[in-house]
């Protein structure tokens, strides 16, 4: 069985995020990047079945303009066999990712799809839903532990939702979106980087795949949250009221 | 280790009954307190039942070289003295409440206690100055104190000296954009500058594990070496000027920020390292490299010394320009970190090796750096240097990697007593000391190594579930003499402190030793300034 894990080049979550000043988006620019958080457990979950012996082949997919390359480079360093990159000018939003992601699947055939459950810098939380169901595919969102049967052709999914655990069993070929407490994501060795220099990367662009694009969103304005105000203190009761009554019109 | 923890814990509730009267048996404080010394001893044996004595008894430990009696020149504190500080000052920045007095008279490594009975705290450095000056009129002693994380009993008092600690001092007072200088006051937090640089481009020349409690003053006035020395080297490179405080209250302000001034003797130099024994440094002027964006780390793998000492010579040749941090631990504290913290964990869990070794490198260019790096890993594991490694791939690991490193003094100190030693030695000698102390301690102790490999840093420290004179007996003094005979220093960054005060001459000749008792007659006559430290006693009556 083959492995499609897509991560996401974005902005290193220990860096503190910047506005543009136009405001139009973050401050990319000479900043830290990194591999999703997430889709780094989602790619460390697919090596760990591959290591089982449940899967042949792990492919890392990833969608954007040319330096994307650097986080399938540290996705084939932690053991990723194979590289896709679809090259794109700028930033894809969920739908249109899902629709990239459902022609590629028509190509490779694997028999898991695997995604973090969302991307640190948008947090949409949509892409593994939305080509769950261009596909047809059943799905096992926010997965915090994932058990595969290859006989019965299975996996058993344990998400992680807001009353506790909720365990699925979905029919393969099956989408699967990663959660926090999945597993803890192996350290790239250097054995595995001087490997991944040979591993193949394949190129292709929207035009090749006959997927249109072009976003139904367009981004007005990014600002930053309004600043937290410092708190008062106040004398004594009679002001409290007052305050609530007459400030914050709660009472 | 969970019975240790108890332990620790129990001892902390019966600190404070047991503060009220002498709760330690060391030396010093036994000669200034005998008569409260008895009765200690009875509270000592009651507590014996609880069975957390021996805990007790140890942890303040003293080597028996350095029994001091308090200098009889020194005056006591009497109420005017109180009134006068507390008129100068404020009522709040004179401090004689127990508790905190509790906190300020230990050190950080719980070893060495005081019983100082006042803490002031100056905010300006004319307080600082009227401080002395009157301490000075009275014959005071006083301990210069910051962050209190020294290692050698430098921060703290021996006996009732005065504390004056400079925490309240803590303002930025300007930074230079352009050249990169900034100039701030003592009591600035190393951890609170690194951030303040940190939003302007630039980083502090000197980081360590202790940054989010040390204070610059006390990193000055103890040369504080560091992780990143290699790189950008000492304090006495990096600081453009300083302003001190002398013993008598006389404000030397030597707070240049020009990279060149030959204008007659380098006073600065003095103060820098000299402990707080030669005057209270005040405020700070150090030049600050920029940042650079690409910074990489790796975490490696060794299976014997010799390949460390091959990788140290071939990471300064290719690396070159690049390298920015270069340190090493062996198997002993890579478990002990492993072991003692839970949020850790092995970068190379494959199997244990017997070396570790951190390289980072900081650069402008993230391609270049990066293969440059790489190229020289890949080279280093093919000609068998290396015999596993990682490369973080983003922040969080590369903060992991550090944590592990710097993490191991913490460790240390959460397994029980620890004897450390910080050595400076001939990179091919290093780890020869190690192995010799492993044969001497064999199972009375574990023998950890680790250190700044990239500068000939060594620190040796032996773990133990409590402190031991056997064991102190097997380290002291062959510790020093080893070091003595290959010419290395008894202490590379620590400093001397009280620890080693009179173990200067392992490492300096006797007339060197002479003249810097005369320079510090010189600029403390009475010697109030930090006493019982650095040099040997010997030399102060």
């Amino acid at each position: 069985m083959k492995i499609m894990v897509a991560v996401k080049r974005v902005v290193d979550y220990a860096v503190k995020i910047r506005i543009k000043p136009d405001k139009s988006g973050v401050e990319t620019q000479n900043v830290n990047m990194s591999m999703n958080p997430f889709c780094e457990i989602a790619l460390e979950e697919a090596l760990k079945i591959k290591e089982s012996g449940l899967a042949k082949e792990v492919v890392a997919v990833t969608m954007g303009p040319s330096n994307c390359v650097d986080t399938l480079r540290t996705g084939l360093a932690m053991g990723a066999d194979r590289g896709i990159h679809v090259e794109a000018a700028r930033d894809l939003v969920p739908l249109s990712v899902a629709k990239v992601l459902k022609k590629l699947v028509e190509v490779e055939n694997p028999g898991l799809l695997i995604l973090g459950k969302q991307a640190i810098d948008d947090d949409c939380n949509q892409t593994g839903q939305m080509i769950a169901a261009l596909l047809g595919w059943p799905q096992g969102t926010f997965a915090s532990k994932v058990v595969l049967d290859k006989e019965k052709q299975v996996a058993t999914v344990d998400r992680e939702v807001d009353g506790g655990l909720e365990t699925l069993c979905l029919d393969l070929p099956a989408v699967i979106t990663t959660d926090l407490r999945l597993n803890q994501p192996r350290y790239a060795t250097l054995p595995n980087i001087m490997k991944a220099k040979s591993k193949p990367i394949k190129r292709y662009t929207p035009e090749e795949l006959n997927v249109e694009i072009k976003s139904g969103l367009e981004v007005v304005q990014v600002t930053e949250p309004p600043k937290r105000k410092a708190g008062v203190i106040l004398s004594s009761v009679d002001e409290l009221i007052d305050k609530l009554k007459n400030e914050a019109h709660v009472i | 280790m969970e019975k240790w923890r108890a332990t620790s814990n129990l001892r902390r509730s019966l600190k404070s009954i047991l503060n009220r009267q002498l709760s330690t048996v060391s030396e010093f404080r036994y000669l200034n307190e005998k008569r409260s010394c008895q009765s200690s001893f009875n509270l000592i044996r009651d507590c014996k039942s609880l069975g957390q004595v021996n805990a007790i008894q140890h942890r303040c430990f003293s080597s028996a070289s350095t029994l001091v009696q308090r200098n009889p020149s020194f005056s006591t504190l009497n109420s005017d003295d109180i009134s006068y500080f507390k008129g100068l000052l404020g009522e709040k920045s004179v401090i004689q409440d127990e508790d905190r007095l509790e906190t300020v008279n230990t050190d950080w490594m719980h070893k060495y206690k005081g019983s100082s009975k006042l803490l002031l705290l100056p905010r300006s450095t004319e307080e600082v100055a009227q401080i002395l000056r009157y301490c000075n009129s009275r014959c005071l002693a006083v301990v210069p104190q910051g962050g209190n994380t020294g290692l050698v009993g430098g921060s703290v008092p021996v006996f009732d000296e005065v504390i004056v600690n400079v925490s309240s001092m803590k303002n930025i007072i300007s930074f230079d954009k352009v050249s990169g200088i900034l100039v701030c006051e003592a009591g600035c937090i190393l951890e609170n500058l690194i951030s303040f640089l940190d939003n302007q481009g630039f980083i502090m020349p000197l980081d360590l594990g202790a940054k989010g409690s040390c204070q610059i003053g006390g990193n000055v006035s103890t040369n504080a070496g560091g992780l990143r020395l290699v790189r950008y080297g000492s304090l006495h490179e990096n600081v453009l000027g300083l302003e001190a405080v002398l013993a008598n209250g006389d404000v030397l302000d030597m707070l240049g920020t020009l990279r060149k001034d030959n204008t007659g003797y380098d006073l600065k130099h003095l103060f820098i390292g000299s402990e707080g024994s030669l005057g209270i440094v005040t405020k700070v002027s150090i030049l600050t490299p920029p940042k650079l964006s690409s910074v990489n780390i790796a975490f490696l793998a060794c299976n014997d010394y010799s390949s460390c000492q091959k990788l140290l010579m071939e990471a300064k040749r290719k690396l070159g320009e690049i390298l920015s941090a270069f340190e090493f631990l062996d198997t002993e504290a890579m478990n002990l970190v492993l072991h003692q913290f839970d949020g850790v964990r092995n970068p190379l869990p494959a199997s244990m090796h017997n070396f570790y070794i951190l390289i980072e490198t900081t650069g402008s260019d993230e391609s270049y750096n990066r293969e440059k790096l790489e190229a020289f890993l890949l080279s280093s594991m093919e000609d068998g240097l290396i015999s596993d490694g990682v490369l973080a791939q983003d922040i969080n690991q590369a903060s992991s990697f550090w944590r592990i490193r710097e993490g191991v003094p913490e460790a240390l100190m959460k397994a029980g007593a620890v004897y450390k030693y910080d050595l400076s030695l001939p990179v091919e000698k290093m780890y020869d000391l190690v192995d010799d102390m492993r044969i001497r301690l064999g199972d009375l102790a574990k023998v950890v190594g680790y250190g700044h490999l990239g500068d000939g840093n060594l620190h040796l420290n032996v773990s133990a579930p409590e402190y031991d004179d056997k064991i102190l007996e097997q380290i002291e003094p062959y510790v020093y003499e080893w070091t003595s005979k290959h010419r290395g220093s008894i202490s590379a960054e620590h400093g001397l402190g009280l620890m080693k005060a009179n173990k200067v001459y392992y490492s300096k000749s006797a007339e060197t030793v002479q003249t810097m008792a005369s320079i510090k007659k010189l600029l403390d006559p009475n010697g109030i300034l930090n006493p019982y430290k650095v040099l040997p006693h010997s030399l102060n009556s």
